[in-house]
Parts: structure tokens; C-alpha cells; sequence
């Protein structure tokens, strides 16, 4: 085996490592060092001027609004996801009629689980156009459409979803709940039928019921997995770039009055409209750090023994 | 369809006509003991919410298509209207409004990226997945750890980077950008494979002299053709789909450079030139052409999609 191993393995690592190295890697490390410059994008000079951006950004108030639009959403979006694709995954494999076998999937599951996941492999940019029209600010969007119909609102007084700046990041948080509800429904679908049937025998032998196998042996199970997808959407949540920029007002989004701003279309609207290249670094840098550390007391937080089956 | 739990069920229970009696009774017997009325209840009860959620799905997606035979005053009049008449005229306006050409442009990247992005990332999992060698750990993080962080946080250096190689608004730039971004995922996926695959063959084909290159090419990518499949999708998927990589990277830099624009890209633009050319049947339209291609690669391959887009965080 060790007849010209080492050519072979440079061989293949090469480049792709060269491609990898140049167009993700460099790129991560140069935004860490040009954060520290006040550098504007187009002209080629620029001078060190240390963390001063990083002060400028605590003293920023409109960065200060996108934090914690990002801290809302990072609580919210996680929960909401998560508590809905664990109900739906309990009513898709165990919502139905019970067997000798012990309790089974509802009929239809895997039809169920086709449609829920659909949204995730839809681009981003489809759910802009979709979501535009769905929160239309007239009667002729169809979340308005639909509140007339059942008369819980006027006609003739729609709400504004997108333009009201109560409701907007709450818009924008169901948007991506309803696309990624499916993916975390099938992931945590996958992770329960993994669990070995003796364990739900032996627990219906104890006279277990439903919700006593669910929250006793289920839930504890999935557990890593319920963590893993809590990593996942944290890192989402840190994100919705393409959301907020596609669907609200201003320029890359945030409107109205900043009232949906997050911190990647402050970092996009920085960089792209305003030049301010080396502050928008200092910006993404922040977001970096902050979704390290999330992920960080995440997995923390929720550790538990792990338990192996 | 049935659930897999189910027919894994009957397939572990009933292995002769036999037992399947006997268990028939048994099971009348379970029902009554276990299932009572609650099980029933639970089971209107859990079918009603999970048919909410159904229609929360298609019910927008369907009427996005339904808009695309409407005609403006359609649209802008109620949510409730139905198109008088049925034409695909609004499909022919958003094909010559550019989504032909964003069409052609995605699928010409993706003609070199996935492909190049498979054999890539194949190569680089089956040399950390195979060989021993110095600094193997160190390759893996580096590779697998580009996944923890969102596009964006690299894209100030990379657009200078891009557009220092004159790459900009290019074929070839987004392709080897498309690549790299796509390495992690492709490496990490495809590292777990090649390790589940038997050492023997391996060894066999050494012993009878093949090269290292020739046995990956002709023996341990054969064997690894599911692994391929699954991780394929998700990059067709991924890239297709992609949308903040071409808004930064695909612009037009000059009058005289054409708009080569992805379609995902695309569709967003046109949406929000709808202020001005109001247009809403072809816009409508537009993303029903951008659907279709995914909805038909996600149904035929319905399975490796959903085992490919969550083993990433189950292993």
C-alpha cells in the first residue's frame, strides 16, 4: 500500500484543495483581517485602524436593531420549527390506529411526508415571488384574500402584512417555518424509526400509553437529533438575507423604518451601497463570532448522556 | 403508498399463513385491550392537523399557478378570481422577459459545476476516507468545517477575489465558486460513504496490481454509485436553487455586457421590476418554470432527496 501513496494522495488533493483554499477559506480569513481596516471597496488603499469599526458597530444603532431582530429570530424560529415538525412527526408515525404490532404511522404518512418536505427544495427566490403575493397589502394577496372570506377582516381595510412594522419580522419568521418544517418533520421521522421496536414492545408490555412512549421514550431518543436541527435553524436564523432583502422595502430590504432589518442586509446594504467594505467585514466577523457562540451553548445547554441504542 | 413502519411490520409478522392467523386474532384482542376509543379519536384528531398543514402547503402553490392563466385585472382584483380564459400566453411573455435566457444560463453552469463538483469532492472524501497519512484529520475539518458558516460572510472578499481574476459576471467564475461552495457538503457526505464501503475489493484490486487511480475510477466509484446519486441531487438542488452567490457575483459590469443572470436571480429581479412593467401573470408564470425542473427531479427522486438533504445532520 505504500507504493506511491504520497503522489497519489497529493495528486487528488490538490485542486480541489487549491479551489477550495481560494474561493471559501482565503475569503473567510481576509474578511477577519480587513474588518481591522477602513477600507471603501473601490480604491486600493486602505489603512489599519484596529477595532475601531467594532466600536462604531456597538454605537450603531440601526446594527444594534438588526441584533436584536436576529436574537428574536434565533429564539423563535428554532421553537416554532421544531415543537411543529415533533407534532407532525408524532401524528405521521404514531397518530394511527394501534396494531398488535403497538402503534403505527397514520395511513398515508408517506404521502403526507412528500408534501411537507416540498418547501425545502424550492429556492429561496421562489418563496419571494410566493410570499410577495401571498402577503399582498390589498385584498388581492391571499392571506388577506382568505381572512375576508372567513370575515375576520375588512375588505375594504387589509391588513398591510409586509408594510406594518408590528408584523413584518413575524412575516418573514413564517415564511421560513413553513418552508422548514417538512425537512426537520422527515429528519426527526428518520431518526424515530430508527429506534429498535423492542424498546416500544417492552414499553406497551409496562403499560405505557401514547404520550408516555412519546415523552419518555421517543423524545429522550431523538434527542441528539433535536439538537443538531436546533444548531441548524440557529444558523438559518442568523442569515434570512435573501428573505428580508427580497421581500421588504429599501434597498436590500429592512424597511419599513429598519423594522425588519437583520444584520446580513445592514452587512449587504454596507458594503454594496454604501462602500463601506472594511465596516461591513467588522459586521460579518460579528455575525461569525456570534454563531459560534450559539452554536457553542447549544450544544452545551442540551447536553444530556448519550444514550445508545 | 403505506408507511414503512407498517410494511416492515407485516413483513416481520406475518412470514406464514399460519402465524398470520393466529396474529389476527391476537390483534382484535390488542385492539380492544390498547386502542379503545382514544386511539380512534387520536387518530380523526392527528389526520385533521396533518391535512391542515397539507392544504397550507399547495393550496398557495396552486394558486400561483392558477395566477399565471389570469390576466392582470385578475390578479389585482380579488384572491378569489378565476382566469376567464385559459392560455400559456403569459408562459411565452416570461420566456422572451428573460426567464428562457436565465434558463439557458443555469443550466449551462450546472452542465460543468455538478459534475466537476462530484468528481472533486469524491476524490478528496476517498483520500481522507482511505489513506492514512499526516495531517489527514486537519484536511477533513478544514474541508468539512466551510459548512458551519452562511455565504455571506465571505462575500466582500470574495467578489474582490472574483473580480480580480476578471471572473466577474463570467460562466466559468460562478462555476469554480459554485464547486468550492459545494465541496464541504459533498466531501462530508460522501467521506461516510466510502468508509461503509467493504475494504476487500479494495485490497484485491491492489493486489492484482491496479493503481491507486485506477482503482478508485474503476472500482470504488462503481461501488459508491448511491452514495453519488444522493449527494448528485442535493447538488443539482442546491445549485439550481442558489440565489446570493449570482446576485454578487452575476452582474452585469459594463452597458455592453449581457445579462447572464441565474434564474432563481432572475425571478426575483423581474418581481421587483413589477412595480413598472406590472406584468403579474408573467411573473407568475416564470416561477412555474423555475418550479417545474425541481418538482420533477423531487418526485422521481423522491426518496434519495430526502435521505440526502438529512444525513448531512443525522451522522
Amino acid at each position: 500500500m505504500q507504493h506511491r501513496k504520497y503522489p497519489f494522495i497529493v495528486g487528488f488533493l490538490i485542486v480541489p484543495l487549491v479551489l477550495y483554499i481560494t474561493f471559501v477559506i482565503w475569503p473567510y480569513i481576509q474578511t477577519i483581517g480587513y474588518s481591522l481596516t477602513n477600507w471603501q471597496g473601490e480604491s486600493q488603499t486602505f489603512k489599519f485602524v484596529g477595532f475601531q469599526n467594532y466600536s462604531d458597530l456597538f454605537h450603531d444603532g440601526v446594527f444594534r436593531t438588526a441584533l436584536w431582530h436576529n436574537i428574536l429570530l434565533l429564539i423563535f424560529l428554532p421553537v416554532v420549527t421544531i415543537l411543529l415538525a415533533l407534532f407532525f412527526a408524532f401524528m405521521v408515525n404514531v397518530g394511527g390506529r394501534s396494531t398488535a404490532g403497538g402503534v403505527q404511522g397514520v395511513r398515508g404518512a408517506s404521502i403526507y411526508k412528500v408534501v411537507y418536505f416540498f418547501p425545502q427544495v424550492l429556492s429561496v427566490a421562489i418563496l419571494i415571488v410566493l410570499f410577495g403575493a401571498i402577503y399582498r397589502s390589498d385584498s388581492a394577496g391571499l392571506l388577506n384574500g382568505v381572512l375576508t372570506k372567513l370575515h375576520l377582516e375588512d375588505a375594504n381595510n387589509p391588513i398591510e402584512w409586509l408594510n406594518d412594522p408590528n408584523l413584518v419580522l413575524w412575516c418573514l419568521l413564517g415564511v421560513q417555518v413553513w418552508a422548514g418544517v417538512g425537512f426537520y418533520l422527515v429528519l426527526f421521522s428518520a431518526a424515530m424509526q430508527s429506534i429498535p421496536k423492542d424498546i416500544y414492545e417492552a414499553a406497551l408490555l409496562d403499560g405505557a400509553d401514547r404520550s408516555q412512549t412519546f415523552f419518555k421514550v421517543t423524545l429522550p431518543l431523538l434527542w441528539d437529533t433535536v439538537q443538531t436541527s436546533w444548531v441548524y435553524i440557529s444558523i438559518f436564523a442568523m442569515d434570512f438575507f435573501a428573505l428580508v432583502s427580497g421581500l421588504t422595502q429599501g434597498t436590500y430590504g429592512g424597511g419599513p423604518d429598519h423594522h425588519s432589518e437583520v444584520m446580513s442586509t445592514y452587512l449587504m446594504r454596507n458594503f454594496l451601497y454604501f462602500g463601506k467594505s472594511g465596516y461591513a467585514c467588522a459586521q460579518g466577523v460579528m455575525i461569525m463570532l456570534l454563531t459560534m457562540i450559539v452554536s457553542v451553548i447549544t450544544l452545551r445547554a442540551s447536553r444530556r448522556d448519550r444514550i445508545e441504542f | 403508498m403505506t408507511s414503512p413502519i407498517t410494511e416492515s411490520q407485516a413483513g416481520l409478522i406475518n412470514q406464514t399463513p399460519d402465524a398470520r392467523g393466529l396474529r389476527k386474532g391476537q390483534k382484535a384482542a390488542d385492539d380492544e385491550r390498547y386502542d379503545g376509543a382514544g386511539g380512534r379519536v387520536l387518530n380523526v384528531f392527528s389526520h385533521g392537523f396533518l391535512i391542515l398543514w397539507a392544504i397550507l402547503i399547495i393550496l398557495p402553490l396552486l394558486w400561483i399557478i392558477l395566477g399565471a392563466f389570469k390576466n392582470n385585472a385578475e390578479i389585482g382584483s380579488s384572491a378569489w378570481s378565476w382566469p376567464s380564459h385559459w392560455s400559456f400566453g403569459s408562459f411565452g411573455r416570461a420566456w422572451d422577459k428573460g426567464i428562457g435566457k436565465f434558463f439557458l444560463n443555469t443550466v449551462i453552469v450546472m452542465i460543468f459545476s455538478v459534475p466537476l463538483t462530484m468528481l472533486f469532492g469524491s476524490m478528496v472524501a476517498y483520500v481522507l476516507a482511505r489513506y492514512t497519512f499526516p495531517g489527514n484529520r486537519f484536511f477533513y475539518f478544514l474541508f468539512v468545517g466551510g459548512a458551519m458558516f452562511p455565504y455571506f460572510l465571505a462575500l466582500v472578499p470574495l467578489f474582490f477575489m472574483v473580480k480580480n481574476l476578471g471572473m466577474l459576471n463570467t460562466y466559468q467564475g460562478l462555476i469554480l465558486v459554485y464547486i468550492a461552495y459545494s465541496l464541504p457538503f459533498t466531501t462530508f457526505f460522501m467521506h461516510s460513504f466510502f468508509k461503509t464501503l467493504p475494504t476487500a475489493i479494495h485490497e484485491a484490486a491492489v493486489l492484482d496490481g491496479a493503481s491507486h487511480t485506477r482503482t478508485f475510477f474503476q472500482v470504488m466509484i462503481p461501488m459508491a454509485k448511491p452514495g453519488l446519486l444522493s449527494v448528485g441531487i442535493f447538488n443539482v438542488l442546491g445549485q439550481w436553487n442558489q440565489y446570493i452567490l449570482p446576485v454578487t457575483l452575476m452582474q452585469p459590469q459594463s452597458s455592453t455586457d449581457p445579462d447572464r443572470s441565474m434564474l432563481a436571480q432572475g425571478l426575483v429581479n423581474l418581481s421587483l421590476q413589477q412595480g413598472y412593467s406590472g406584468d403579474y401573470p408573467a411573473l407568475f408564470a416564470g416561477m412555474v418554470v423555475a418550479m417545474l425542473p425541481v418538482l420533477v427531479v423531487y418526485l422521481s427522486f423522491q426518496r434519495q432527496v430526502q435521505a440526502g438533504l438529512t444525513a448531512g445532520t443525522l451522522k
